[in-house]
């Protein structure tokens, strides 16, 4: 069959075109796909946190291990994916708790002076709280923020705009801008490790098991157990945020 | 830590907000009340204020075209910021300030303020030559029929869109109040009460503006102030005043009364770092003295030269109240420690992205687009009020 030149070329440049265009929507679908993790099923898990107030001895080690594991600024004050508070309450008032987080407990604590007599210390280990239904997540303006299916809250920096909406949102204090990209940075639950089978950093290097990561749909899970037997509360659960940090031993006077 | 007084959490040490994010309800505010204002004689038919109707359509313009920059200038990504129009977050109060904003922009604003000046536009288009002949024929969307009856019906289309521009600018201050009434976090901001507050301060405060724009107007071109108009429009700030003032009280009286945990850390506060801003400069000098003097001219007979004086003094601390009014709101929200248990300090800067010098700039701004509107398109209505004043 005898095409004319003129149809051949407009058809084949359509070809081409449209090829290049799929082949670019192609490669826009891919990136913004998740590391590869062949064995992971996301819709297989639902992560969570135990956290032991009364293991936790204060060291520091896990702001530190989630410093170096994620690249979070140390040079910089207020970009903290996790950090541990010192509680120092006074058994006749509750409400008035001194509390300290020097450098967010990255270098440790300093001694206590004066403890003074009857006075309860202890430490909080923080980290985001990875809500149900996060508040920071409801108020992101173009979803750069997202709970995946597997429960973590995540932030995508690439769609991020910096508005800083989330970080108003977050009744804990667990969001900050990252001041190399002008976009807001939290705690991933190490997303990189834990779906390739590893526990996270914090829960890596913490010498006495505070924290522990757990998997709360999974039936082998020592966490069901765990929630069973001891009396867990979760930060400010008044504000109805699904938060799956659970604090085992957890002060009234904490905030 | 200095500037530091008790416990913070670690990432609370930078405000998240800054002045420039004060600038933006109050920007937002002056347009919905110059609007509102506008419309009182358009929909609602109070004649007196007629001389003022197309001067406040163009000074809520000049503001909205402003209102979106401090947001612009805060953002970490301004250059993502289209994709709230492309992939907004449905769930989220923010991601549809956009489409509020361009529904107001668009098809509020610039629609009314085109159909109520098409008859002007069109006899300049007729007598103009040259390059301002093309720029008028555009302006005119290359339609000069200005018979009576199209006339007519652009001034049904002006009424109705007006109708419809009521609820927009409810709507569009309603929601910046919405936004941070909404966030449960924080107990200085969420209250069911955030968007009708908004609401009501931004009708004063726009109202006090274009009372003195128009005066000021006056002034500038050399021409008596028409009083009847003046002394309506400042009666209608003593209302709307009056409204919102009850509101903030109902809300300072229920938190005092309810004292939750949060009324420790914010009458602290109140008591010291936004000392100045709420109390002297907010509620006395921004509210009270302006309430007081607006409702001395009710009940007495003053001359027309005090009338003024006075209406220019109470115009412009009212001004001074809600911008006080919105930096509480902002800046007094991020002052304390989401723990309750310490507060941090602001540190404004001057010649930064966001400091001083770009929020007076931005604030300088909505002024030089309203001097060039007002000479491209002007508001003036002298004839008729001076035959108004025969009658």
């Amino acid at each position: 069959m005898d095409q004319p030149r003129r149809a051949f070329l407009e058809q084949t440049g359509r070809f081409i075109l449209l090829t290049g265009a799929a082949s670019l929507a192609w490669d826009y679908v891919l990136a913004g796909a998740p590391e590869a993790a062949p064995n992971y099923v996301a819709t297989d898990h639902w992560w969570g946190m135990i956290i032991d107030i009364d293991k936790c001895i204060g060291c520091g080690n896990c702001v530190r291990a989630c410093k170096a594991e994620n690249d979070v600024p140390t040079d910089e004050p207020g970009c903290y994916r996790t950090w541990v508070e010192r509680y120092q309450v006074r058994p006749d008032d509750m409400e008035h708790p001194i509390v300290d987080s020097p450098n967010g407990g990255y270098d440790g604590f300093p001694e206590i002076d004066k403890p003074g007599e009857g006075v309860k210390v202890f430490f909080v280990p923080k980290l985001c709280n990875h809500c149900a239904h996060s508040p920071c997540v409801q108020v992101c303006p173009v979803g750069a923020t997202f709970e995946s299916p597997d429960g973590v809250v995540l932030v995508d920096k690439d769609r991020c705009l910096g508005c800083r909406y989330c970080v108003q949102a977050c009744p804990y204090g667990c969001r900050y801008i990252d001041p190399r990209t002008h976009t807001a940075d939290k705690c991933t639950l190490c997303y990189h490790r834990i779906t390739k089978g590893l526990t996270t950093a914090c829960c890596e290097a913490c010498p006495t098991a505070a924290r522990q990561l757990v998997d709360l749909k999974n039936p082998n899970d020592p966490v069901h157990e765990y929630l069973r037997t001891h009396k867990v509360h979760v930060l400010k659960p008044n504000l109805a945020t699904g938060a799956k940090a659970f604090y085992n031993g957890l002060d009234g006077s904490v905030r | 830590m200095p500037g530091v007084d008790g416990f913070i959490y670690p990432n609370e040490v930078e405000l998240q907000w800054s002045v420039l994010i004060v600038l933006y309800p109050f920007l937002t505010g002056l347009v919905a009340g110059a609007f509102i204002l506008a419309s009182l004689e358009r929909v609602f038919n109070v004649a007196a204020v007629h001389p003022t109707y197309r001067l406040a359509l163009l000074t809520a313009l000049a503001f909205l075209l402003v209102a979106p920059l401090p947001l612009q200038m805060h953002l970490g990504h301004p250059e993502r910021s289209f994709s709230m129009y492309l992939t907004p977050h449905r769930e989220s109060a923010m991601a549809m300030f956009g489409f509020v904003y361009l529904w107001y922009l668009m098809a509020v604003l610039v629609l009314e303020i085109w159909f109520d000046y098409r008859k002007d536009l069109v006899l300049a288009w007729r007598a103009s030559r040259g390059l301002k002949r093309k720029l008028y024929g555009v302006a005119t969307l290359w339609s000069d029929n200005i018979s009576e009856r199209s006339l007519q019906i652009d001034d049904r289309l002006a009424r109705f869109i007006t109708v419809v521009g009521i609820p927009s600018a409810f709507l569009l201050h309603g929601y910046v109040g919405f936004i941070f009434g909404s966030v449960k976090a924080n107990p200085w901001w969420s209250t069911p009460l955030m968007p009708v507050v908004f609401l009501f301060s931004a009708m004063v405060s726009g109202i006090a503006l274009v009372m003195l724009l128009y005066m000021a107007f006056c002034r500038i071109r050399r021409v008596p102030i028409d009083m009847p108009c003046v002394d309506t429009i400042a009666r209608y700030l003593f209302y709307a005043f009056l409204i919102d003032f009850s509101l903030e009280m109902l809300d300072l009286i229920h938190r005092l009364y309810e004292a939750d945990e949060s009324l420790h850390a914010l009458d602290f506060m109140v008591k010291t770092r936004l000392f100045v801003s709420q109390i002297v400069l907010q509620i006395i000098l921004g509210t009270l003295v302006p309430i007081a003097l607006l409702g001395m001219i009710q009940v007495t007979r003053l001359g027309e030269r005090a009338r003024r004086s006075v209406y220019a003094v109470a115009g412009a601390l009212t001004l001074v109240g809600i911008l006080a009014m919105r930096w509480n709101v902002v800046i007094g929200g991020q002052l304390f420690s989401k723990s309750f248990l310490g507060y941090t300090t602001y540190k404004m800067g001057f010649a930064t992205r966001e400091g001083l010098l770009p929020a007076i700039l931005i604030l300088v701004l909505p002024f030089v687009i309203l001097a060039v509107l007002v000479r491209i398109l002007p508001p003036w209505t002298d004839e008729a009020s001076a035959q108004r004043q025969k009658a």
